[in-house]
């Protein structure tokens, strides 16, 4: 569910360059945010405005959901003061590693926040009785098809037709195996708890995805790098995030984000306080800050999706608007499929999925 | 009255405390920065997860490294990507480091070797992009190509095998051409006329006087090349596509997609033991000690 | 005729560029003699040497071996081996390996190989340095192997580019010796590059004195040392003394040259091939100093007439054994002068500022005809 990876480059040697992180970091001020957040999420303008109002300097790191997990985890919580990792990836890594603290919810204008929203994300997130995300903002995961040359695709197995062979593209990660499963009409999320029929859905997938393996011109790592393919015509059609799709529209109408027929994946990236945040003060502060309507909308304009701040859609531009009603009328909208939190274990079995994809000739 | 001499003894503290005082940052480099690490490493990968929070010792992750067949397959063919392109590395960056070394004089000489050093002054990332923007199906060389009537439509060149070489070597060039010419500078210029002088022609010399004389640079270029390769992240992965095995690979997503530090760590120091094998049986075969190579 | 010869170049001309290093050089070497190149670093040997060998390939002239042209052909095609300046011993191979490295390049069979190698470190003197390696050689076996690893191949020449240069003079001293005698043992021709006067006279049967290109004097040490045919041939080959002047008169067979910085020699006249027209020739003298003769001062055998007489003052004493000398200032003119002391010992008491008489017969007096320096000397005078 990654959107721009930042870094790539990992190696073995991470945990002791993220020791050294941690050394550094505890040398750092007090009046210090430090953001772990996703591309787009905190532009510069906001950032501007809120140290103008607050006197506190933000410290941006852009990353993803298993790179915030993987820093949080080598440093036991430290180093940041706010991060936000999607919803449905919380509760298993907080009841794994314990690297989040639990939202105090009297510091929280909860008002400013869409309530239906609020009140799905504190259910996903709650370990024992505590909240540990609120939601800032969602959006979908679904087809970013150039519909002149590949009028016909319109669900994730699509993407195996004959007529896009050698043109389509999607990623080797859990999103394209949950998809996958979708359009082959069955419902991984309801097999979260039973790892056996979880495994039997999987292996279907793999199954399709290894048929399906020439079809592919190359599984896309950065959402630059897909958007590049997409844009220069080499890839036609595509497993992407909404954002990116009506990104490219704005460039070339041929170009969109379709919602599949099986349904677009809903996802909500949170906010949520590392163990060991050092300015826990600060990070509610932003919080409250972005999710004032005026400010969440300047983020949306930034990073194209919609934020759950209550009120924020009337200060939205509206092509932005136009391009969310075009790819979801009111039956696409009704049948996003939200991702529920991820139980532990799951994610092992996926990996070995994807990695005998990407094994197999 | 034999008094042994106290200021001998003070002197040689002194001097004992003042190594040991310039040694410190080296020790706490060594120490903090590569072993403990490792030994974390190492311990990481001989637990197995049960439930929350909850780990055992146990050897199942390099069990499951030698059950399952698609990290076996991934190691051995990492590995002999390495050797191949370290092999391919050296064939092309000996002619190069020769004529830069041996045929080249005064400026000319510079202005070459500063040519090979050029590439190295913009990260790895940005070089592997702009291949991608040279080989890619709408790329420089796919129009070219087409604009020169060679080919008929767009062609793709990147995401198969043969890119993932061409990368590998072109990122290791530098770092086989530099020990190579420094090698081969130090090679008398009349023992190659010697060899010539005494009957040899050009393939004799540089299999008896000119090879064997770099060995010690071609073995180091060698080991460099090779580590670097097999621990290459970027290049197979970018280049490669959908099919680019690579161990490193491997070992990424284990840490940061899976979680999965276990695995992770027991890949990590199967690198290190192949590499490590690898090195010494290289050593071995051209009859080098690693301090004739690295001295 | 002309392969009685073992080596000879004819008009060899090398340009680099503007700058001619070898300039116009015939020479011939006759079978199985020793022959030297002498001449100051940058005079042209060096590279008169790597056409030889086949490194560089003259701009102009022919050069052949054993009467066969070898323009155009490679040095590993060429009959002739090198001994280079700093050996270029096969660091990366042992003794034995060293020396076979030419004939197993033939395609030379094993066996062969082996005999031929132990015969030939045998006849260098080193018959069980086969399985050692280079560096534990000592700088003379070195030097021997070097040479074995040419003379192996049965080379039609062996070209030596100052191979002692690299020694201690001691050893130095001993391997001149030993060279002469190894080239006299196999009778194989050798040309021998070097600066050094003294490698060139001891070892040598035909010296060719090269400068600026160009061969000055190519002759037996004999002749180059006690008949000059030039001013630079007198000058580097041998220690001398050296004036400037011009001849007065000639007279009697003999020719009296006034000094630049006054006071008068006489020269015999008979090396001019005389005539009038040399009177008013500008000369370069030289005097070698070993010719002449010392006395202390009035005790008078020096003054008869005829001999050139001078005085001088004791400056310093340079002992040196055998080849001790003494450094004096002229005391008319003021000019440096070296002079041999006798090996008797006889003046191994004096002292600097002791007073001595000099003489040299006439017949000891070199000149020359001053051509280059004729300017540089007028100006001098000018200033005196």
């Amino acid at each position: 569910m990654s959107k721009n990876t930042g870094s790539l480059r990992t190696t073995m040697l991470a945990v002791s360059a993220l020791a050294g992180v941690a050394l550094l970091a505890g040398t750092a001020q007090a009046e210090e945010l430090r953001l772990l957040t996703w591309g787009g999420y905190a532009p510069d303008d906001v950032i501007e405005m809120f140290e103008k109002e607050t006197g506190i300097d933000v410290e941006v790191t852009l990353s993803n959901n298993e790179d915030m997990i993987s820093k949080l985890r080598a440093t036991g919580g430290s180093g940041f003061d706010l991060a936000q990792p999607s919803q449905d990836r919380i509760a298993g890594a907080q009841k794994e590693y314990g690297i989040y603290k639990p939202m105090d919810m009297s510091k929280v204008d909860t008002a400013k926040f869409i309530p239906s929203m609020l009140a799905a994300t504190k259910t996903n997130t709650t370990v024992d009785g505590d909240v540990y995300g609120l939601p800032h903002i969602w959006g979908t995961s679904g087809l970013v098809v150039n519909t002149k040359e590949a009028p016909d695709v319109k669900d994730y197995t699509d993407l195996c037709n004959a007529d896009v062979a050698g043109k389509v593209s999607y990623r080797l990660k859990r999103p394209t195996l949950i998809g996958f499963a979708f359009a082959m009409g069955m419902d991984p999320f309801a097999a979260y708890g039973d790892e056996a029929k979880y495994q039997e859905i999987l292996d279907k997938v793999e199954q399709k995805l290894i048929e399906c393996k020439p079809n592919v011109k190359t599984y896309w790592e950065g959402g630059d790098a897909l958007l590049n393919l997409v844009r220069s015509g080499e890839v036609v059609a595509a497993m992407a995030w909404d954002t990116g799709g009506w990104k490219l529209n704005s460039d070339n109408p041929d170009i969109t984000f379709v919602a599949p027929k099986s349904g677009a994946l809903g996802w909500v990236d949170t906010f949520a306080l590392p163990r060991k945040s050092k300015n826990e003060d600060a990070a509610y502060k932003w919080i409250n800050f972005v999710m004032q309507p005026e400010i969440a909308a300047k983020i949306t304009a930034s990073a194209g999706n919609f934020t759950a701040s209550k009120g924020a859609d009337a200060f939205v531009e509206g092509q932005l608007k136009t391009q969310f009603q075009n790819s979801f009328p009111q039956e696409a909208l009704d049948n996003i499929k939200w991702y529920p939190p991820v139980p532990a274990g799951l994610e092992t079995l996926e990996g070995k999925v994807l990695d005998r994809v990407k094994a197999a000739q | 009255m034999s008094t042994p001499n106290p200021t001998g003894s003070v002197a040689g503290n002194g001097l004992k405390l003042g190594v040991l005082l310039m040694a410190t940052p080296l020790l706490l480099w060594l120490v903090l920065l590569v072993l403990l690490p490792h030994i974390d490493l190492l311990m990481v990968s001989l637990r197995e997860r049960i439930s929350y929070g909850k780990y055992e010792f146990s050897f199942v992750n390099y069990i499951e490294f030698f059950t399952e067949p698609l990290y076996w397959n991934t190691y051995v063919r990492t590995a002999t990507m390495s050797i191949l392109a370290t092999a391919l590395t050296l064939l092309i960056g000996f002619p190069v480091a020769y004529y830069i070394a041996k045929v080249m004089r005064g400026r000319a000489k510079n202005v070459l070797f500063l040519l090979c050093l050029i590439p190295f002054w913009v990260s790895e990332l940005v070089r592997t992009f702009g291949w991608m923007i040279l080989l890619r199906e709408s790329g420089v060389v796919s129009h070219f190509l087409q604009w020169a009537g060679l080919v008929d439509g767009p062609v793709e060149m990147l995401y198969n095998d043969v890119t993932i070489m061409v990368g590998l070597v072109y990122t290791s060039m530098l770092f086989m051409v530099v020990p190579l010419v420094s090698v081969l500078d130090s090679l008398d210029d009349s023992l190659i006329e010697a060899g010539y002088d005494l009957g040899g022609n050009a393939f004799t010399v540089t299999r008896d006087i000119v090879i064997p004389h770099a060995m010690p640079g071609i073995a180091s270029g060698c080991i460099v090349v090779f580590m670097l390769t097999l621990g290459n992240y970027l290049t197979p992965t970018l280049l490669g596509g959908k099919s680019s095995l690579w161990f490193t690979d491997q070992i990424y997503t284990q840490f940061i997609t899976r979680f999965n530090w276990e695995t992770g760590s027991a890949f990590g120091f199967l690198l290190l033991v192949l590499s490590s094998f690898i090195v010494w049986l290289g050593l071995k075969l051209s009859r080098q000690t690693l301090s004739d190579t690295v001295g | 005729m002309a392969d009685q010869f073992d080596l000879e170049c004819r008009d060899v001309v090398k340009n680099f560029g503007q700058f001619t290093a070898v300039d116009q050089v015939s020479l011939t070497i006759p079978q199985g003699s020793f022959f030297s190149i002498l001449g100051p670093s940058g005079c042209g040997k060096t590279t008169l040497l790597r056409m030889l060998a086949g490194f560089l390939e003259p701009s102009g002239g022919d050069i052949l071996i054993k009467g066969k042209s070898v323009l155009g052909v490679a040095p590993n095609r060429r009959p002739v081996n090198m001994v280079f300046q700093h050996l270029a011993l096969f660091p990366m191979m042992n003794v034995a390996d060293n020396v076979a490295y030419g004939l197993r390049r033939r395609g030379v069979d094993r066996a062969t190989i082996k005999s031929r190698v132990s015969e030939t470190l045998a006849r260098v003197g080193l018959p069980d340095a086969g399985p050692k390696q280079i560096n534990q050689l000592s700088g003379g076996q070195k030097q021997r192997i070097a040479i074995a690893r040419c003379l192996v191949l049965e080379p039609a020449v062996l070209l030596l580019d100052e191979p002692l240069g690299a020694l201690d003079l001691k050893l130095r001293e001993h391997m001149k010796v030993e060279l002469k005698q190894l080239q006299h043992e196999i009778g194989t021709t050798f040309v021998y590059i070097t600066h050094d006067q003294s490698e060139a006279l001891v070892m040598s049967d035909q010296v060719a004195v090269m400068n600026a290109g160009r061969f000055e004097q190519v002759g037996t040490p004999q002749e180059l040392y006690y008949r000059p045919q030039t001013p630079f041939v007198a000058g580097f080959v041998g220690e001398s003394n050296r004036w400037q002047g011009r001849i007065e008169t000639i007279a009697d067979g003999r020719a009296t040259i006034r000094l630049q910085s006054g006071g008068v020699i006489y020269a015999a006249a008979d090396q001019f091939g005389m005539s009038g027209q040399t009177v008013g020739q500008e000369v370069d003298v030289f005097v070698r100093p070993e010719a002449i003769s010392l006395e202390r001062q009035g005790q008078g055998t020096t003054n008869e007439p005829g001999l050139n007489h001078m005085q001088g003052r004791v400056e310093n004493l340079l002992f040196n054994g055998a080849a001790s000398s003494v450094q004096l200032k002229e005391l008319a003119t003021g000019h440096d002068m070296n002079v041999a002391l006798p090996q008797t010992g006889a003046f191994a008491d004096i002292r600097p500022g002791d007073i001595l008489d000099l003489g040299w017969k006439a017949d000891q007096t070199k000149c020359f005809p001053a051509v280059a320096t004729k300017a540089a000397s007028q100006t001098d005078e000018a200033i005196a």
